[in-house]
């Protein structure tokens, strides 16, 4: 199936030129709270794709029945109904990240992407277009998350998805896992960098 | 000797402007030579500006000059504390002498990592290299415990220098004390290296000299404050590194385990003299501290709170620790410091209070200077904003009644 040029632009420029994370500076609280190991990241990442993806396209399903004056709680009420869909299944099948997560998983309905996105995007396009932005926009945020994740890990702990990477050697020679990339502090500034990257990236083009 | 390097100056000039054979290293020359010799080109002479004879540069180095009995005295102290450890009588050069190669490494990587970033900045942008870094290296090595890896330094440095100062845009737009942001990255990222009895003393040779003695009996390397700070009745026991009991002429003395610069209280007053002399430091906020810090300290004296540190003497406090050296070398600088003149002493008494605050009321942080000042960094602004506005306030209601 070849993609249309705008069907591209929904789909891909969420991942860079439009990301909500490091462009539109949404979600920035989750990105913080989830991001000192990989694999809650990951999760997460994967949880708020499913869920903007979803919600969209039933805001979208609905979109010229909804009354104008009570839209917020309307989409309000879908994004909880399918938060908390995730979060059983979270409990059923991966029961120790869903505590490692713990409340942030039932927060998702508080993310700005989500009623961002339902608002700006959902409320007046087609299912097919609004299925493919929330998912392009649930990877742009997932990228950021795993990018942050990877150093803080990396840094932090010294493994990676659980497993040791940094081998005993070099913990034997002095080297000291770095307490800074456990502070939300440290996420704040790499989220940062990685803003500072993409724009001195993006401004050549 | 001044006017020869003069010619060997002028003589390698032409090889680092545009188009000679180094012009790649244009700002390493421009900032050796500005370094050495007051720059001939002023600010152009029309309008009303203040003229001064004196340039940055030179302002700097009376903070390193006022700077140099604390680490002389610092270097001094790190092979005193050695030599008592191991229980040993090394006699006076020997004891500098082991300090003195203790320190150095530290200088070497402060002033190498964080120049070289400077100027990696300076030549990237094509501006002139800002001297701040002379006084921010300096300080780097007296802040930090001396048994500090000097890998960490180094990463704690670069921290500082780039995410402290460079994307502010360099010396003079910094909010924070980037000598402080080293310390507190240091801090925060390695904790058990930067408290704690095992990082004050040098208890290993440095060097490999000295290598491998065993400590004396009763021996213990925990500063001043940080016994205070875990011990447990309320009995006040200041002790040095043998367990005998401090006087307040000790803890001014300074022969006790602590960061490298911080702990003769002399020292640091013979540099606050040199700076308040040559009026680099505004006696406003250092007098302030001292009277915050006092009063806070004796207000904990009588407040009848049951724990070490809080009933430790007043007079105590500001001697023990970095509250002196904070007080004299961090708090004043004239970037990060409110400059409003009533903004100083509020800016100071509040640093004096708060760092006695978290001395006795947080036992995790037994010494609070380094966060007090940084958090008081970050306010300066807001409390400057307030002292203008009452002016501007008072000023219009003078208008008005007319």
């Amino acid at each position: 199936m070849a993609l249309s040029q705008k069907t591209k632009e929904t789909l891909l420029g969420p991942l860079s030129a439009n990301n909500p994370v490091i462009v539109q500076i949404l979600g920035i609280c989750s990105a913080l709270a989830v991001t000192v190991q990989l694999k809650p990241a990951l999760v997460m990442s994967i949880a708020v794709t499913i869920i903007v993806a979803m919600s969209n396209v039933v805001i979208s399903l609905i979109r010229n029945t909804i009354p104008m004056r009570i839209r917020i709680i309307v989409q309000l009420v879908v994004v909880a109904a399918l938060v908390t869909l995730v979060s059983e299944v979270l409990k059923a099948f991966a029961y120790d990240v869903a505590v490692q997560l713990s409340v942030y998983i039932g927060l998702i309905i508080t993310n700005c992407i989500l009623m961002g996105r339902l608002e700006a995007f959902a409320m007046s396009n087609g299912v097919w277009d609004s299925f493919l932005d929330g998912l392009g926009n649930g990877l742009g945020y997932g990228i950021i998350l795993v990018i942050v994740a990877f150093f803080r890990e990396l840094l932090g702990s010294g493994t990676l998805m659980g497993f040791q990477v940094i081998p005993q050697w070099c913990y034997e020679h002095g080297y000291v896992n770095n307490g800074m990339m456990m502070m939300p502090a440290m996420a704040l500034i790499l989220v940062g960098c990685i803003i500072w990257v993409h724009r001195s990236v993006s401004d050549k083009k | 000797m001044f006017e020869k390097l003069y010619k060997i100056v002028e003589k390698l000039r032409p090889n680092f402007e545009e188009g000679g054979k180094f012009h790649a290293f244009h700002s390493l020359f421009d900032g050796f030579d500005t370094f050495l010799f007051t720059p001939n080109t002023t600010a152009k002479r029309n309008g009303v500006q203040i003229h001064d004879a004196t340039d940055s540069k030179r302002t700097m180095i009376m903070v390193v000059i006022a700077l140099i009995p604390a680490m002389l005295f610092g270097m001094y102290n790190v092979g005193y504390q050695h030599f008592l450890a191991t229980g040993q009588d090394a006699g006076f050069w020997a004891t500098f002498a082991f300090g003195l190669l203790a320190v150095l490494p530290y200088y070497l990587v402060s002033y190498i990592v964080g120049l070289g970033i400077e100027f990696t900045v300076a030549q990237w942008k094509h501006e002139e290299i800002a001297e701040g870094f002379l006084v921010t290296g300096f300080l780097i090595p007296l802040i930090v415990p001396i048994n500090t890896p000097l890998w960490m330094v180094a990463l704690a440095t670069a921290f500082a220098v780039i995410f402290a100062k460079e994307i502010f845009g360099g010396t003079g737009y910094n909010i924070f004390n980037v000598a402080l942001i080293t310390r507190a990255f240091l801090f925060f990222a390695y904790p058990t290296k930067m408290s704690g009895d095992q990082v004050f003393v040098r208890t290993e040779g440095t060097w490999g000299w000295d290598n491998g003695h065993a400590l004396v009996d009763g021996f213990s390397g925990a500063t001043p404050l940080g016994k205070l700070a875990t011990s447990e009745g309320v009995q006040v026991q200041i002790t040095n590194t043998l367990g005998n009991q401090m006087t307040f002429l000790d803890a001014m003395n300074g022969l006790y385990p602590g960061s490298v610069g911080e702990t003769c209280t002399w020292a640091i007053l013979l540099g606050a003299c040199l700076l308040l002399f040559t009026g680099v430091a505004s006696w406003k906020t250092m007098l302030s501290i001292f009277v915050g810090g006092g009063l806070m300290a004796f207000i904990f004296n009588i407040s009848g709170i049951e724990n070490a540190a809080a009933t430790t003497p007043w007079y105590m406090h500001l001697v023990l620790g970095g509250f002196a050296f904070g007080a004299v070398f961090m708090a004043t600088d004239p970037v990060t410091s409110a400059r409003t003149e009533t903004g100083k002493w509020i800016y100071g008494c509040l640093i004096g209070m708060l760092a006695i605050v978290i001395r006795v009321l947080n036992p995790g942080y037994p010494e609070g200077m380094m966060l007090a000042i940084l958090l008081m960094n970050a306010f300066a602004p807001l409390i400057d904003w307030f002292v203008v506005q009452a002016n501007i306030k008072r000023r219009l209601s003078r208008l008005q009644t007319k």
